[in-house]
């Protein structure tokens, strides 16, 4: 390799290593900004901001969910296995919405501590199975758990 | 001279002829249409008629067999866009150029189909179309990064500037690749985390993801077919005055 070439080598190494650093610091700098969503542990240890619009995630606790007769009116828990927030939410909720599942809400937190959704979204875990393999599953109890870190990072 | 040799392979200085390349291309083309339409077609038919449908999600997760593969050849392709600039910008070598300037609208077809295919998919799933979290941003990031090459390629007109100056933004935006494989892992994203990867056992049963094996090298395979024609053909573009591309151009 020439001279030249290498000289070329090193600015090209200077350019991708210099922009890595940058960005890399940027990220970390801003790495609450780009969560999407605050997780209930960070909720109930006050890291999230009340009366202003955030976003939530965790589970929906087994047994939790309380849906109103007369309207569209639902409440569930949320938990990331570490904290559990109350969730209410007046609307449609995805397909995907069930006990156990993850999932993404939109709202704010009022003054007694519950979330008030406006919007309910699913969060679909990486574990795709066949129904056959997953009533199997069930049955022997062995069902994959969304872990607590996929809410806490 | 003797001390190039070693750096590197007699291959690489073989591809640096455009003629060597054309005609080395042109070798390789049938074969790697064969098995593209040969693992497609297969593909296609296993993912969506025979593998089973997801317990919670049904039939619309059979979208991942178009998802995942154009996600994963996005960013190969542009990883070899920016390498290949940068060999362009070292060694001043033509057709790694060429090879450069014809990722980019590959690549950015497969990063819209990637976008297009997660929304259509994110609808019934998630209950939207579009989240702004750090996964589906940087991909979008991914597809910008695809057009800002494309445009400032056609806006330069001496093409040895065009190809350094697209080269140089290529590999600038090469640090989005791993914030792309790593959002879902370093932040609290609605995207989840890779179902598929090197190191580890899938996160689905292998009747599931065999036919997604699959379907991602035949997106290889058709990605490398699309690439040397472009290639072959801007090689004869350039080459239009050589000899040996009037001689071929008058025997057809």
């Amino acid at each position: 390799m020439n001279a030249k070439r290498k000289q070329r080598l090193m600015i090209v190494l200077f350019i991708v290593f210099g922009v890595t650093v940058a960005v890399g610091l940027t990220l970390y700098a801003l790495s609450q900004n780009i969560n999407l969503f605050y997780s209930p542990k960070q909720i109930v240890a006050g890291e999230a901001p009340l009366d202003t619009r955030i976003r939530a995630g965790g589970m929906v606790v087994e047994g939790s969910i309380q849906r109103d007769s007369n309207s569209l009116k639902v409440s569930f828990d949320m938990t990331d296995y570490a904290d559990t927030v109350r969730v209410e939410y007046t609307g449609i909720l995805p397909d995907l919405f069930r006990e156990g599942q993850g999932i993404v809400a939109q709202g704010k937190l009022d003054a007694n501590g519950v979330f008030q959704a406006v919007e309910v979204l699913a969060k679909h875990d990486e574990n795709y199975m066949p129904p056959e393999v997953a009533e199997a599953l069930k049955e022997s109890g062995q069902m994959p758990r969304q872990a607590a870190e996929a809410y806490n990072k | 001279m003797a001390e190039n040799k070693k750096w590197m392979p007699r291959w690489f200085y073989q591809m640096a002829s455009p003629r060597w390349c054309y005609d080395f291309t042109g070798k390789l083309l049938p074969w790697f249409a064969v098995a593209a339409a040969l693992l497609l077609a297969a593909g296609m038919v296993w993912a969506l008629a025979f593998a089973p449908a997801d317990y919670q999600q049904g039939n619309s997760f059979r979208i991942i067999y178009i998802h995942v593969p154009s996600a994963i050849l996005a960013q190969s392709c542009y990883m070899l866009m920016a390498v290949a600039g940068a060999i362009g910008l070292i060694w001043k070598m033509k057709v790694a150029d060429m090879v450069a300037k014809a990722c980019a609208p590959i690549g950015a077809t497969v990063a819209i189909l990637a976008l297009a295919t997660g929304a259509i998919w994110g609808k019934p799933t998630w209950g939207a179309w579009w989240v702004w979290d750090a996964r589906l941003t940087s991909m979008l990031i991914l597809l910008f990064l695809y057009l800002g090459v494309i445009a400032l390629h056609s806006a330069i007109e001496s093409e040895a500037t065009a190809a350094q100056a697209s080269a140089v933004l290529a590999l600038v935006g090469l640090v989005n690749i791993p914030i792309i494989k790593y959002s879902v892992e370093w932040w609290n994203t609605l995207h989840q985390p890779a179902t598929f990867t090197l190191t580890e056992r899938p996160a689905m049963p292998v009747e599931m993801w065999l036919p997604l094996l699959v379907m991602v090298i035949g997106f290889y395979c058709f990605f490398a077919v699309s690439l040397m024609l472009r290639v072959r053909n801007e090689i004869l573009r350039r080459e239009r005055r050589a000899g040996w591309v009037r001689d071929l151009l008058q025997r057809v």
